[in-house]
């Protein structure tokens, strides 16, 4: 039953350029190019020889120009040392380690990011994702360290703790919420610093988890090596297994949230929980359930976390991940492969973090670019109003040729 | 105050709300602005008091052209409006509502409530309102609140006063008394402009009457003009609203509700000892004032309110406590009073709105996951079915109209196998087209044997549809009669008169 | 004929309130009774009211630790019988003696942590307002803007910036007053930034406020690690303001070196608390901005721009807020160190809810969780049998506690946290 307005075909190559311009694809990845050029700036003025040649900036303006130039290629190009490809490595295994390490540190990111995606489309705001990794490394730990069981089957165990138990932990966040209707910001926040005191005191008691002639410093032993993933690329890489559980994560939120039908009553609640109620779906219920699968995700993070060193694990394993997740998930607007790929970037930011620290620059600097990578992100008519941008448009040519190829017969 | 729209357009997008409107009021008159639902009549009105900017057109106030850049201007230049949903606090006082925007000082900023108390009485006894200054406005009644509104706009020495759709929530004696009350204010010089739907109040208080549809003006009319003549002007064509029925074919009972009792947020019974039963293949109508308990009624019917005490059966099974999910699978069809907040999930393409009930099993879902062939074919067949105009059907359903809207959810409803229905307020902000459609649905639902119940404030639907009527006051049925029931008993009803 | 308005519309009802409070009271006095009285310590505690040079010197109070525990056990399941007996007779406990409750339950854990030792209650008092002013201020940022219906998760990054600039720009120019100013002003940009975001491109506001606070984050750990940690002696090294005892005050024995002998951050906030109660309630400023909170359709419709109110309140709780910031450097200790405010920022926000976006509520909500943080330095020196970890994260569970357990289902303003579309 059309209305009478077909987009005529002379049109339509400039329709689609419009809508690819006003998609949030193309949104992100500017709000991308925009962070990198705020770090740019960093770069610049955290370099001496900038500062020292801004000093007669005007009598000798090349000179400033030519320092900050080189002060962003050093820095980005450290980046791409660190995180794709290493140009000057001897060998070949050394120069493909860094896409290999970006991989490694993704993995988790991936995972947590996940979690934190799902939570946002159920309309809840998960920024507990560092005490659900606490927690479910926390059971992991006492599994790989404390319990023994035979090959295989110890790794399977330690890897279904860690998801139970930052599952377990992320349901009180919303059993708090459905119960008492507490803002799960502040609840989720408070509970983060209570997983790290537990999880601290857990590493610092030795009848606990504490390391086997251990010091003062908490500090859990060693996983064992039953329990450890494995290493993907052989013992010239650190890659292991992390990485595998975070693209099964991906595969499996992708069906959940687009095939199923948990997922599809998570979106409605997400959109209205009004109506959701009216339509039978007992929402807090839901809340619980949806913190419970999102910190079923994060679980796959803290498997990563707990399991895939060779060392003894202190308090700080969940690192920045608490909210690097959330970042991955705002950039990925909560889709299956857009967490994928921002997760894939920060990944890399992270990785490259050893080779920027080596010329000088703190590799802080790419919390930086997040951060304003994310900001960007958040505010879709920001960065339409920067780079001019047209706003969302109203024709549905990719639409429809998009429907065409994946519907069988006439969608009428 | 002499008022001249001249020429006024505005547009939204594509589409053309207001169409070069020409409308001219003068001093001390009553002009009735009437157009049905979605004719354009509160935009135009926003657009004088400030709210939206016009695209073309003048506003002229004795001989001056004005520009409004919002509602301060307009106030300044003797312009009031009572709006259809009251622009009150609800948890300051009437005084604090009242002087918001203008307040009387002292030192330091400090408010001076003594002065704005001393305005309100002054206002308030001068039209007999009775109003109490200090009273929380949450805590007053509906029809004070109205009041409120009309001492608001009074306190900035309104010379033109717009009052827009203001008996909706009123009461028949109530309306008589607001016509009273407008036709006082009109004696004492000030212009009044009366916008609404309903052709009864038109007549009965209007001076001269502008008709609109469609976003332009039709034409002016008299108020002597018949009922036939000016429902012909304000929708296009002939109109027939009341409804072809044959007598009911009563079955069982149905739905039988017995003592029961709801408690409001605010610690009242908002449901006070209700009792009645729905017979299969009869319709029975709830009728009474927005406020009285019809939405909490509706909403313990359905099991998203857990009643203190009594009981309700459909049929044999006791769905008293059942949970709002074992109410809908029992076969209850529910439309609810506001179907963008609890009826369609805006955000949701069509084919998606037409299983948020129905999505934990055939047809709809194998297994976990969903049927997306079935539901295709499911919602092509329903689109076509009831009518509903859309591009497609993965348009968001934010984006249709408010009767496509009301379409959508009554063909999700009307499409399962119902042993009741449950309608409320079916057809608010409704096009007449799609009035008439769901009222031809709502009919054939009780040919087909089914118990329904509507609840309404609009006494023409309730007559019109109803086998019988039961009427709620202050949550109580004050009593059940007959749908040949006289208005003006209805109306005495209505105000907590028993029979 | 004219119809006489009755209030209240339906027939009344007594309901039950809900038994919560008193019964989160009472598991609380009874643990209090039991733990810290009957099973208590038998040593003695000291109760030192008054620190060596204070003009009135108050002799210490000696008492048994259990008869402490005993006697404010019996006081708090009072309190816990007293608020059930309000809830079966359908009134709320008021929020004053939940607080009072509370101070009371700290009360009795210090005299239980002292056994043995002295409990310097001054010294504590003292500590306990200076950790509550970064606390106070933080949440009276909250409650500007809260109350004209913007979300403020940013406070956490507003208390940073504060922080971060006071001790930088302090260091820098040797001039703790122009740190100040620049902490303040470098606050009330960001909320600034939250409120352009919020009000005009129409973004969820707790998203932005998330990310401002990572972002503000990012910045200070770079900075810190790339500028402060290299050149600290320069850079971060500010110092913090005198102490500035007011006469007269400062003599009143037990309160007045606590409150009165304080630095000029803490006597700020004893201004600004009452002040903004004041604008809140009794003018006409404060009328406007709690309408735009509530129902700024409203609002608008008589002339009141709801996105201008809603940006310079939200800017000048940032000035507010950027105060608290600089209280915890140039207010407290000095130098600027990583993640500075560490979660405090969410405390205010908890304070700004317990405090039911009230002034004073919340200031004394504040005083709370000072008390509460006091703890975490001081009970490690006294009684090292407990876990230190424990000891740590005392606060957070406070908040905790009160945030799921006391609170509720509490009114905002109603229209927090939704933007204000204008049609």
């Amino acid at each position: 039953m059309s209305d009478g307005t077909e987009t005529p075909v002379v049109g339509r190559g400039a329709a689609v350029i419009r809508e690819i311009m006003s998609g949030g694809a193309a949104r992100a990845l500017l709000s991308v190019v925009a962070g990198f050029v705020i770090g740019a700036i960093f770069m610049v003025f955290s370099s001496e020889e900038f500062l020292a040649a801004a000093q007669y900036l005007t009598s000798r303006p090349a000179d400033a120009l030519g320092a900050a130039w080189t002060a962003i290629a050093e820095g980005y190009s450290a980046l791409f040392r660190g995180s794709i490809y290493n140009y000057t490595a001897a060998s070949f295994e050394a120069s493909i380690r860094p896409m290999t390490e970006t991989l490694r540190f993704a993995g988790p990111l991936i995972a947590s990011g996940l979690g934190v995606a799902l939570a946002f489309r159920v309309g809840l705001f998960n920024i507990g994702a560092s005490g659900q990794l606490l927690f479910g490394a926390l059971w992991a730990t006492w599994i790989s360290t404390r319990v023994e069981l035979p090959w295989g089957v110890h790794l399977v165990v330690a890897v279904l703790v860690a998801i139970l138990g930052a599952a377990a932990y992320g349901a009180v966040v919303g059993f708090l919420k459905a119960r008492t209707g507490a803002h799960e910001v502040i609840v989720t926040i408070m509970l983060n610093y209570i997983a790290a005191g537990i999880l601290t005191f857990f590493f610092r008691t030795p009848e606990l988890l504490r390391e086997v002639d251990g010091g003062g410093t908490p500090k859990s032993d060693a996983p064992a090596e039953s329990a450890q993933l494995p290493l993907l690329l052989g013992p010239e890489f650190t890659l292991h297994a992390g990485f595998i559980l975070a693209i099964v994560g991906v595969v499996v939120y992708w069906w959940l949230m687009e095939r199923s039908t948990i997922g599809f009553r998570f979106r409605m609640v997400g959109h209205n929980a009004d109506a959701a109620r009216t339509a039978g779906i007992n929402v807090e219920r839901t809340f619980v359930l949806a913190m419970a699968v999102s910190g079923a995700f994060v679980g796959l993070a803290a498997a990563n976390q707990a399991l895939g060193v060779r060392a003894g694990l202190t308090p700080d394993i969940d690192g920045t991940i608490g909210f690097d997740a959330i970042t991955v998930a705002l950039l990925g607007s909560s889709t299956a492969p857009g967490v994928l790929l921002a997760g894939l970037l920060f990944g890399a930011f992270k990785a490259g973090a050893p080779q920027m620290q080596v010329i000088g620059l703190s590799p802080e600097i790419t919390g930086v670019v997040q951060g304003f990578i994310v900001l960007f992100i958040a505010a879709p008519p920001l960065v339409r109003a920067i780079f001019r941008l047209p706003p969302p448009q109203k024709t549905t040519v990719i639409a429809d040729w998009w429907q065409k190829l994946t519907t069988k017969g006439d969608p009428k | 105050m002499k008022l001249e729209l001249r020429r006024i357009t505005k547009r939204f997008g594509a589409l053309v709300a207001n169409d070069h409107i020409n409308l001219v009021v003068n001093s001390g008159e009553i002009h009735a602005l009437l157009g049905e639902n979605g004719a354009g009549k509160s935009t135009l009105m926003n657009v004088l008091y400030g709210l939206y900017t016009a695209d073309e057109g003048d506003i002229v106030l004795d001989g001056v052209v004005h520009r409004f850049k919002g509602p301060g201007d307009a106030m300044a230049a003797g312009i009031g409006m009572v709006h259809q949903h009251f622009m009150l606090i609800p948890v300051f006082t009437v005084a604090e509502n009242v002087v918001l925007g203008h307040e009387p000082t002292g030192i330091l900023d400090t408010l001076d409530l003594d002065t704005a108390r001393k305005l309100v009485r002054e206002i308030s006894d001068r039209f007999g309102f009775e109003i109490d200054p200090d009273a929380l406005v949450e805590d007053l009644p509906v029809g004070a609140q109205q009041r409120v509104e009309i001492i608001k706009a009074l306190a900035r020495d309104a010379k033109v006063l717009v009052l827009d759709e203001p008996t909706a929530v009123l009461t028949p004696q109530e309306t008589d008394e607001l016509m009273g009350i407008m036709k006082g204010l009109a004696k004492a010089g000030t212009s009044i402009v009366f916008i609404t739907h309903k052709l009864r109040e038109v007549q009965a208080v209007a001076d001269r009457i502008t008709v609109i549809r469609l976003g332009a003006v039709v034409g002016e009319a008299k108020p002597t003009d018949s009922a036939a003549t000016l429902a012909t002007m304000m929708v296009g064509r002939a109109v027939d609203l009341s409804v072809t029925k044959k007598a009911p074919k009563r079955g069982e009972a149905g739905l039988s509700v017995a003592g029961l009792t709801v408690i409001g947020d605010r610690n009242n019974k908002v449901v006070d000892d209700v009792s009645f039963e729905v017979h299969a293949g009869e319709v029975l109508a709830i009728a009474g004032v927005q406020g009285n308990g019809q939405t909490e009624l509706a909403e313990v019917l359905v099991g998203l309110r857990t009643p203190s005490a009594g009981s309700i059966h459909l049929g044999k099974m006791d769905i008293t406590h059942s949970s709002v999910r074992e109410v809908i699978d029992a076969g209850v069809g529910y439309i609810p009073e506001d179907r963008s907040k609890d009826g369609l999930v805006g955000d949701f393409t069509i084919a998606e709105n037409f299983m948020i009930n129905r999505s934990y099993g055939p047809p709809f879902a194998k297994g976990l996951t969903i049927d997306f062939a079935n539901r295709e074919r499911i919602a092509a067949e329903l689109i076509n079915a009831y009518d509903v105009r859309t591009p497609s059907q993965v348009t968001l359903a934010k984006k249709l109209s408010g009767g496509n809207q009301q379409k959508v959810v009554v063909a999700r409803e009307l499409s399962r196998e119902l042993n009741l229905l449950i309608a409320s307020q079916p057809t608010r902000g409704v096009d007449v087209g799609s009035i008439e459609f769901i009222h031809d649905r709502i009919i054939a639902t009780r040919e087909a044997g089914k118990p329904v119940v509507i609840i309404s404030t609009e006494l023409d639907e309730v007559t019109s549809l109803a086998d019988r009527i039961a009427v709620m006051y202050r949550g109580r049925i004050v009593g059940i009669v007959d749908a040949k029931t006289s208005r003006e008993t209805l109306g005495r009803m209505m105000a907590g008169a028993t029979v | 004929m004219s119809t006489v308005v009755t209030p209240g519309l339906f027939s009344q009802v007594d309901v039950s309130v809900s038994k919560k409070t008193p019964y989160l009271m009472a598991a609380f006095a009874v643990f209090v009774l039991v733990a810290f009285g009957f099973a208590g310590k038998t040593e003695i505690v000291a109760f030192q009211w008054s620190k060596e040079d204070d003009l009135i010197h108050l002799p210490d109070f000696l008492v048994a630790s259990n008869v402490v525990g005993l006697v404010l056990g019996t006081v708090l399941v009072a309190i816990a019988v007293f608020s059930f007996v309000l809830a079966q007779r359908t009134r709320v406990t008021p929020l004053w003696l939940t607080l009072v409750f509370g101070l009371l339950a700290v009360v009795a854990l210090l005299a239980w942590l002292a056994a043995g030792n002295t409990l310097p209650f001054a010294f504590i008092l003292g500590n306990a307002v200076v950790l509550a002013v970064p606390l106070a201020l933080g949440a009276m940022g909250g409650i500007m803007s809260e109350r004209v219906g913007v979300v403020n998760i940013a406070i956490e990054g507003q208390l940073l910036t504060g922080a971060f600039l006071a001790a930088v720009v302090g260091s820098l120019t040797d001039n703790l007053y122009l740190g100040l100013i620049v902490a303040m002003i470098g606050a009330a940009l960001l909320s600034m930034v939250l409120a352009v975001f919020s009000i005009q491109y129409l973004v969820d506001q707790i998203i932005v406020g998330v990310v401002l606070n990572v972002l503000v984050l990012g910045i200070t750990n770079f900075l810190y690690a790339q500028w402060l940690s290299n050149d600290g002696q320069n850079s971060n090294f500010p110092g913090t303001f005198p102490i500035i005892p007011i006469p007269g005050l400062s003599a009143i024995p037990v309160i007045g070196p606590a409150l009165f002998e304080a630095r000029i951050t803490t006597y700020l906030a004893y201004v600004i608390i009452p002040v903004l109660w004041f604008i809140l309630f009794k003018t006409r400023l404060g009328l406007r901005a709690r309408s735009v909170g509530e129902h700024p359709l409203a609002a608008d419709t008589v002339g009141i721009n709801v996105a201008v109110t809603r940006f310079w309140w939200v800017a000048i709780g940032g000035l507010v807020a950027g105060l608290g910031g600089a209280a915890l450097t140039i207010g407290a200790v000095g130098a600027f160190g990583r993640n500075m405010s560490g979660g405090q920022g969410f405390i205010a926000l908890a304070v700004v809810i317990l405090g039911r976006w009230h002034p004073f509520s919340a200031a004394a909500a504040a005083l709370l969780f000072g008390f509460s943080i006091v703890l975490r330095i001081w009970a490690n020196q006294v009684s090292p049998g407990i876990p230190t970890d424990f000891i740590t994260i005392v606060p957070y569970v406070v908040t905790l506690i009160a945030v799921v357990g006391f609170v509720g289902r509490v009114r905002a303003p109603a229209a927090t946290g939704k933007p204000y579309i204008k049609g």
